[in-house]
């Protein structure tokens, strides 16, 4: 048990190393990669959400759009048709993505594995039809644009976090404050008799129910918490895009992305998520603004990337080799492999020699 | 009155019934077998009585009607049940898999002290604790499956096939802890069965099903001793 012990060690002093610097970031970077980093850790929430539901539960979504667009609809609208602030906004938005998704939640009890995939589809493909029918914003469009000075931070908020005239640096900082805490919630919900239950339920459901759980109740909630976690990361959005789009493209897109990052994350480790919104927004801007410098004079290269079809083909060529090389994603990577150096793994298998009774 | 009483219980899969009408009944602290062959209905039976499929008929438990009540209710009124196959939760750990048995309680103190007493009963289980469940071998997955059910300290639990699967020396061993766990907790067993010997064994009555009816009924040693048990059931 002492090696285990060393990696609890091991881990806890990462995550103050990696707090420390997402606590510095803004004062080291300007302000577009603050906003990337913004956009990388939003994205994260709703993986982490995503995997609680996926991941944890075995309930396959791709539908997360529609509850993220619901998040960032409801705190646009709020901000911007009602004058509202947009802190309080996430007390709305949250606990409304909620019940939409208990609402989903249950339907989604009477289909499984792709056709539960495909109702999910449904959702992303009919909530952008939905805002255009019953929100009529700008002219018919599902865009609600808004200036910065809507979504200024309070005046009680110190001007090191607020920073005047940098107003990334506050979106930043309040997504990651809602990153840190639902990453927290996320740990502690797994760790809970709920979150045996979550795992139970994925594996063999009938067993589950002999042994006393509700797997109605364990399945619907998964959905319920997983569209609060889309909808607050999609309230974020608006605060780091200064936007709320709802277009078909965009709600399908970023449901791919949600699902992409909880894969090559690591579905089913609760930092998993995280690292993947992080891969997710970094590779594609790596790949559409840096590579091209890369490749210098070579002009076939060049020719190449300038297509627009470029990127996301190199993308998709790296989610492949990203599941042939890391088949249980970077952090089920990374910790294989530590657990490879550490030596006496607590999952060793070792032949035993006791009877099987007493 | 019986613990379980079951009478002209009707059950099957969509249009297709598979019990015609079963009778029977298990008293508080026996242990009951009922023996049948490959497709006879047994797992049938208990998947009927845990609420997993609809079924029509009298299922009184501890004198409550629980006809159409859902598993996660009829297990937290004290039914156990051992699964055909084992129901390993084969991604979790050993340790985890006996604390969801636990999943109704909330003693937690008395909860870690049953799981201490588990590892006791099965060492191997003890050794295995932090062990994906899902790495073991057969028996000892069954002795997971039966120590999980135990663990929400039911007051009757149903076991289906646990031979199945095993080798002959391990079942005998299985066999003898459950005789032991009946004595000892006054547990009552409601076994499926088509090794008939070992069953017998442990049992005080039981019941012959053939294709969804009861056929034969008696004690053990009656059932032990008749013709047509032997030649089908014991192999002799
Ligand atoms: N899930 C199912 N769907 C449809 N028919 C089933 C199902 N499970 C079992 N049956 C049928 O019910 C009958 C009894 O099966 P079962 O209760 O499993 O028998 P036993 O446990 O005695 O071997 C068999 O004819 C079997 O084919
Ligand atoms: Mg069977």
């Amino acid at each position: 048990m002492r090696s285990r012990r060393q990696l609890q060690v091991l881990a806890l002093a990462t995550a103050v190393v990696v707090l420390a610097f997402l606590i510095v970031l803004p004062h080291q970077y300007g302000s577009t990669n603050t906003t990337r980093w913004a956009q990388a850790l939003y994205i994260g929430v709703a993986a982490m959400g995503l995997n609680l539901l996926t991941g944890y539960n075995g309930q396959v979504s791709i539908g997360h759009g529609a509850f993220f667009g619901l998040g960032a609809y409801t705190s646009a609208l709020l901000v911007n048709q009602h004058g509202w602030q947009f802190l309080p906004t996430l007390l709305v938005a949250g606990p409304l993505c909620f019940l939409v998704g208990v609402a989903v939640g249950f339907p989604a009890l009477r289909v499984k594995g792709l056709y539960l995939a495909l109702v999910t589809l449904g959702l992303a493909v009919l909530f952008p039809d939905l805002t255009k029918h019953y929100v009529h914003v700008t002219g018919g469009t599902n865009l609600v644009a808004m200036t910065g000075s809507e979504l200024a931070p309070p005046a009680w908020v110190p001007t090191s976090v607020s920073a005047i005239g940098r107003d990334d640096q506050w979106a930043y900082y309040v997504t990651l404050a809602i990153a840190i805490g639902l990453f927290l919630a996320a740990m502690f919900i797994i760790r809970s008799r709920f979150g045996r239950a979550l795992i139970a339920v994925r594996d063999h459901e009938a067993a589950a129910a002999t042994v006393g759980i509700n797997t109605s109740f364990v399945k619907v909630s998964a959905f319920a918490i997983s569209a609060l976690y889309a909808g607050l990361a999609g309230s974020c959005s608006v605060l780091v895009d200064h936007l709320a789009n709802a277009d078909k493209v965009q709600t399908f897109q970023i449901s791919i992305e949600f699902l992409v990052a909880v894969v090559i994350g690591g579905t089913a480790t609760v930092v998993g998520p995280l690292v993947g919104g992080w891969l997710v927004v970094f590779l594609q801007h790596w790949i559409s603004d840096s590579l091209p410098k890369h490749v210098g004079s070579i002009s076939v290269l060049k020719r190449t990337l300038a297509n627009p079809a470029a990127s996301p083909a190199i993308f998709g060529i790296i989610l492949i080799l990203f599941v042939f090389v890391l088949p249980d994603g970077l952090v089920g990577g990374v910790r294989r492999l530590v657990s490879r150096i550490g030596r006496g793994d607590v999952n060793d298998i070792q032949p035993s020699t006791t009877p099987l009774t007493t | 009155m019986s613990l379980l009483e079951v009478r002209d219980l009707i059950a099957g899969y969509g249009p297709v019934r598979v019990l015609h009408g079963v009778t029977f009944n298990v008293d508080e602290g026996e242990v009951v077998v009922i023996l049948g062959a490959n497709g006879a209905g047994k797992t049938t039976t208990l998947r009927a009585l845990s609420g997993m499929i609809p079924a029509k008929g009298v299922v009184a438990f501890a004198g409550h009607s629980i006809v159409g009540w859902q598993t996660d209710r009829i297990a937290t009124a004290g039914v156990g049940h051992v699964p055909q196959g084992r129901g390993t939760l084969s991604d979790l750990t050993v340790h985890d898999n006996l604390l969801l048995g636990a999943y109704s309680r909330r003693d937690r103190a008395q909860i870690n002290a049953d799981i201490e007493r588990w590892y006791a009963i099965f060492p191997r289980l003890g050794e295995r604790r932090m062990q994906a469940a899902g790495s073991m071998s057969g028996g000892e997955q069954q002795m997971l499956a039966i120590a999980r059910a135990l663990m929400s300290r039911p007051r009757l639990v149903l076991l289906d096939e646990p031979s199945l699967g095993l080798a002959p020396i391990v079942t005998q061993e299985l066999f003898r802890t459950l005789g032991d766990l009946n004595r000892e907790d006054g547990v009552s067993m409601l076994v499926v069965e088509q090794n008939a010997g070992l069953a017998l064994g442990i049992a005080k009555r039981g019941y012959v099903l053939e294709v969804g009816r009861i056929v034969v009924s008696g004690s053990a040693d009656e059932l032990a001793h008749n013709d047509d048990v032997r030649r089908a059931y014991l192999g002799i």
